[in-house]
């Protein structure tokens, strides 16, 4: 199976402090990645700056083969990379449906199918699609940044913490749909602080620590090894 | 007062109104995408007062009005372009003095190269035409300004509600970053705002100014200043609310000269601000700032 993401030796800086400290990774095709670590260890800086919201200051980012460092966010954005923002970030002045049609912003054919398509991923969002997004449950603004990221019709979609301050029923639900959309074909490259649930649902896991990437194996395997238990899972043997 | 002066002077307020109302959604507007006060829009008010003067010196009305708008709005892109988007990650207050610079700038630019004195507004015939109804007297721009007014904030209105662009504005206004990652190009959408602002303070002009009859290079500071006490009055952010805004200090200020207290008209203006300031710092129609976490 092919990669589609291939990062090498990715820098990030703000203001003289390295974020990113020259970190090399893989996305195969049709597989759920994840970045595990603790906070600030620089995951969302390397989400950031591979849809170009950061400029990397060092390193390359190749998505199906082309170069994308450097690049503005809504020409990236255009080639099928799309991010599910940290904090959800829905417009709340825009209703649910509105949401959505910002999502297929950058698409000129019919958007009908992929709309009927997220609404029945996420049945709520149906009966809600008049209300402004503002009036959702955090719940429920979860879905719809993650439906809103999908109406670009994305080949790689890049999550931001989705279970970020959600009830752990609601946290369940997103893990369930990070798997059903991963089941329908599409790439996932996800960052979260939950290891347990983020390494149960992904294929391959790297961690990361201040900057770097410090351990990579499958999810089963990461999620069985003992130092990653210790300091991510909160187990001890 | 009998019934007919009343309704003449009504006339004239909702005139003066509706040309303030102009104006005064384009501050809005722009404060509602870029949380910024843009103190130079009276001074592109005045300048497209000017343009007018020059381009129907040559051309007639008809191919005048289209002109002056065209250079009205390249001169409010030009200065976001030049004075603003430079300065997108800067601090608000950085770009808020910028503005005040541009204004400046443009007073003086146009007493450089225009003189002091007030020049002549050129007539345009058919705004000038006379009507009567019974004892009542009024012009063809009197009636018009208010109803173009209207008509125009309607389409501006079902622009930002309908189409994509507008949808897009509301999505930067709300969350620049997370519209660009919708893959919307803010800065496009920013210049379309200008676009729109800038076009409505050129109609504006030509309905104020028709009415005035003269121009000099400050003519755009106080009118400026008073649209942004109509955009604060309605709601700094709201369309709607300038609009409303626009229309009670226009039929205000007219009431108090008819009453013979014009010399307190303006101060009224500023005092209505104060108060509104202090009673309902989101004006009648502004949302208030509910950051959710």
């Amino acid at each position: 199976m092919s990669n589609i993401l291939e990062v090498r030796d990715l820098k990030v800086s703000y203001g003289g402090i390295e974020a990113v400290r020259g970190i090399s990774f893989d996305v195969p095709e049709g597989e759920v990645v994840t970045l595990i670590g603790a906070n600030g260890a620089g995951k969302s800086s390397t989400l950031r700056s591979i849809v170009g919201l950061e400029k990397a200051s060092g390193g390359s980012i190749r998505f199906k083969g082309d170069e994308i460092s450097g690049l503005g966010t809504e020409t990236i954005v255009g080639k099928g990379i799309t991010l599910v923002p940290e904090g959800r970030r829905v417009f709340v002045n825009l209703s649910v449906l509105e949401n959505l049609r910002m999502g297929a912003y950058l698409r000129n054919d019919s958007i009908e199918e992929d709309l009927k398509w997220v609404y029945d991923l996420f049945p709520r969002l149906k009966e809600r699609s008049w209300q402004a997004a503002g009036t959702l449950s955090g719940g429920e603004q979860q879905m719809l940044a993650i439906g809103r990221a999908l109406m670009s019709k994305p080949d790689l979609v890049m999550m931001d913490e989705p279970s970020l301050g959600l009830a752990p029923i609601i946290v369940q639900a997103v893990f369930d749909i990070i798997k059903e959309i991963n089941r329908q074909g599409k790439t996932i490259l996800l960052i979260e602080q939950n290891a347990n649930m983020a390494l149960n649902a992904a294929h391959h896991g790297y961690v990361m620590e201040t900057g770097r990437i410090t351990m990579t194996g499958t999810g089963a395997e990461l999620a069985d090894d003992e130092s990653v238990r210790a300091a991510y899972l909160g187990k001890k043997k | 007062m009998t019934a007919s002066v009343l309704i003449q002077h009504f006339l004239t307020g909702i005139s003066l109104g509706g040309a303030y109302a102009l104006i005064a959604v384009g501050y809005t507007m722009v404060y509602g995408i870029l949380r910024l006060i843009n103190f130079a829009h009276g001074d592109i008010f005045m300048m497209s007062g000017y343009f007018m003067i020059f381009i129907m010196a040559t051309f007639p009305w008809f191919l005048s009005i289209p002109v002056v708008l065209a250079f009205t709005v390249l001169l409010g892109v030009g200065i976001e372009k030049v004075a603003y988007a430079p300065l997108r990650s800067a601090p608000r207050m950085s770009v808020m003095i910028s503005a005040i610079g541009v204004s400046y700038l443009l007073q003086n630019l146009a007493t450089y190269l225009f003189t002091a004195i007030p020049r002549a507004y050129p007539e345009i015939p058919i705004l000038k035409k006379i009507f009567h109804f019974g004892e009542i007297t009024t012009s063809l721009v009197t009636i018009l300004t208010p109803v173009l007014t209207i008509v125009l904030v309607i389409l501006l209105m079902q622009l930002i509600n309908h189409t994509k662009i507008g949808m897009a504005m509301r999505a930067v206004s709300k969350d620049t970053e997370a519209s660009r990652l919708m893959g919307i190009k803010v800065n496009t959408t920013i210049s379309m705002t200008f676009v729109l602002g800038s076009l409505l303070a050129g109609v504006g002009s030509i309905l104020y100014f028709t009415d005035r009859m003269t121009v000099y290079p400050y003519s755009g500071s106080l009118p400026g200043l008073k649209c942004f006490v109509a955009a604060v009055l309605g709601g700094i952010g709201s369309i709607p609310g300038a609009v409303i805004g626009g229309f009670i200090i226009g039929i205000c200020e007219t009431f108090l000269v008819a009453m013979g207290y014009s010399m307190f008209s303006d101060a009224f203006t500023f005092l209505l601000l104060i108060v509104i300031l202090l009673v309902r710092p989101t004006g009648l129609f502004g949302e208030a700032a509910t950051d959710k976490v």
